[in-house]
């Protein structure tokens, strides 16, 4: 989907972080939802928060936003603490959330207009509308939006103060395959002018596409924070040997994987080893280690 | 294709409570205009008061004989403004907050005061038409004859005013109070018996004195009161609990709601229903 490959702008390096969490505590009626996380976001990279529903995830995220109360550690977000910023922090961040209305009445375009008037500068109404595929909406009552259509529109009010960071709270749910490439390439266009993104998915191949960095949180606490392609190091090293013996599959996990090759192979001198496999964890294998949801059928 | 979006490099401070006060204005009134059910309950509720008034009680006279058409004018007008403030805000404030529009607006970095503004300025505008709608069907359909002293009419203006300034800070301040379900709930109860204890369906000073006392507590006797003081004559103040219009304690009153309204406000506007 992406004809230019965009050259990704260099993280600065010895500035403050976008995004400092140390020791994040937040309890609902005594049940800590998030419960000790630490974390950073580099200016300029997108960080995805991965987890399985009522992880934390946007817990984590509003209290970031400053939209909710933390019951304990500390948190800054582009130098100031959320729960105490004034205006003009709020206007430097941008927020897709989950469960902000947009109202009914109002057309797309009449929305965008409308919205505009609140930040200290604005994308021109045009510009976001193309950015997010919803041109040929733009006379329609928000109403009548599908629910992708909605999504979309939510993403274009999210952006459309310049914010030099911005968090996407699930933001492709709803949206249909092109209009989820087309966001992606949207994050990716951002990435590339600068903007810090944070967002949080529990679909895989969204962090694996869009992410710097991707933190696994479960069960309130971060499991894991590393690119996409080296999570769950210790995991990935290990290898699963599978073949069949006496008419039944045997299996090995194993870090040392050549080891076990070398004595099926001394065992087995005449040739073959029946249903021989040797296979590492994939992204998803690693992600469901982690969260604590081993793969069905998977011994561990 | 990817496009580069860059973020500001140079960002002016955000638009000051005022501008977006105006902005939200704009933006309710289109609101308002497009919800038809609104429109038609905010204008043709006090018509239909006065038609029943008007109708039931033709021929009979009120205090110092004066047409019970004119009488309840008042109350009509008064309730009228009581409707497009405190009610419609309480209601709509209560609903906003559970749709998630208001955590759209924290999001976005609105000031409460904005906010607040807007919603001050539609009910401005829409209880100043609902009154011009009201007072026309009455001197045209019921031969009510409006003040013709410049006085009265400005008298009419500042009750006016401070009426629908203490009504939306109140609904705003009582919106806070649970779901949208109960909050318009007990809005439209506590309105219907207040319109009763304040001379809205009867004459005031035929009350029993208790509800009178009652009444006084509240914001809608007074109003009713400034109303009474503008659209009857002078010889009628006779027949008020103080025997004069009391212009002084109205405004009083009405201002003290305000300033407590305001404190409630500030110490319980919430963007969201939990934090």
């Amino acid at each position: 989907m992406t004809a230019i490959q965009v050259a990704p702008v260099p993280v600065p390096v010895g500035q403050d972080p976008a995004v400092r969490v140390r020791g994040l505590v937040k309890r609902y009626g005594g049940r800590a939802v998030v419960d000790g996380v630490d974390l950073d976001v580099r200016r300029g990279e997108v960080f995805a928060l991965l987890g399985p529903n009522g992880a934390g995830k946007t817990t984590t995220v509003e209290v970031l936003e400053g939209v909710r109360r933390r019951d304990g550690g500390e948190v800054t977000v582009l130098g100031e603490d959320p729960a105490t910023a004034g205006r003009g922090w709020r206007d430097r961040i941008g927020v897709v959330a989950q469960s902000t209305g947009v109202g009914d009445a109002l057309t797309v375009r009449e929305t965008l207009d409308h919205f505009a008037r609140y930040h200290g500068t604005a994308r021109p109404t045009a510009e976001l509308l193309a950015a997010v595929g919803l041109p040929e909406a733009a006379g329609t009552r928000v109403a009548r939006l599908s629910g992708g259509q909605r999504r979309r529109l939510e993403v274009a009010l999210g952006v459309q103060g310049r914010p030099e960071l911005l968090f996407l709270d699930e933001p492709t749910t709803g949206m249909d395959p092109v209009a989820r490439r087309r966001f992606w390439d949207l994050v990716r266009g951002l990435r590339a002018g600068g903007t810090t993104v944070v967002l949080t998915t529990h679909y895989l191949d969204e962090a694996a596409e869009l992410a710097d960095r991707v933190g696994v949180l479960a069960d309130g606490r971060l499991v894991d924070v590393a690119p996409p392609g080296e999570l769950g190091a210790q995991l990935r090293r290990v290898a699963t040997v599978r073949w069949t013996e006496d008419g039944a599959t045997r299996e090995v996990r194993t870090p040392e994987p050549a080891a076990v090759l070398r004595d099926l192979l001394a065992a087995h001198p005449a040739g073959e080893v029946p249903g021989l496999t040797v296979t590492r964890p994939g992204l998803e294998d690693v992600y469901l280690s982690l969260v604590g949801a081993t793969p069905e059928g998977e011994t561990r | 294709m990817t496009a580069v979006l860059t973020p500001a490099t140079t960002r002016p401070a955000p638009p000051s409570a005022l501008a977006i006060g105006l902005a939200r204005t704009g933006l309710e009134l289109r609101l308002f205009v497009r919800d038809p059910a609104q429109v038609v309950f905010s204008f043709a509720y006090p018509i239909v008061m006065l038609v029943i008034f008007a109708s039931v009680f033709a021929g009979e006279d009120r205090p110092g004989g004066v047409p019970f058409a004119q009488y309840f004018l008042a109350g009509i007008a008064a309730t009228g403004i009581m409707l497009t403030s405190f009610q419609a805000v309480g209601t709509a404030l209560a609903e906003e907050r559970e749709r998630g529009d208001l955590a759209r607006l924290q999001v976005i970095g609105t000031p409460p005061l904005g906010y607040f503004l807007g919603k001050a300025g539609q009910v401005l505008v829409t209880t100043v038409l609902q009154l011009a709608v009201l007072l026309t069907v009455a001197a045209t359909v019921y031969d009510v004859s409006l003040p013709t002293g410049v006085g009265r009419w400005l008298t009419f203006a500042w009750v006016v005013l401070l009426g629908a300034v203490a009504g939306t800070v109140l609904g705003t301040a009582v919106a806070s109070a649970g779901s949208s379900r109960a909050v318009g709930n007990g809005i439209s109860a506590f309105a219907v018996v207040l319109q009763f204890f304040s001379g809205v369906f009867f004459v005031f000073s035929e009350l029993p004195s208790w509800m009178q006392e009652v009444a006084a507590v509240f914001p809608l006797k007074w109003l009713v009161q400034g109303m009474r003081s503008v659209f009857l004559p002078d010889a009628a103040a006779a027949a008020e609990p103080a025997g004069s219009w009391e212009h002084g304690t109205t405004a009083l009153v009405l201002a003290a709601w305000v300033v407590v309204g305001l404190v409630v406000c500030a110490r319980t506007f919430r963007w969201r229903r939990t934090a």
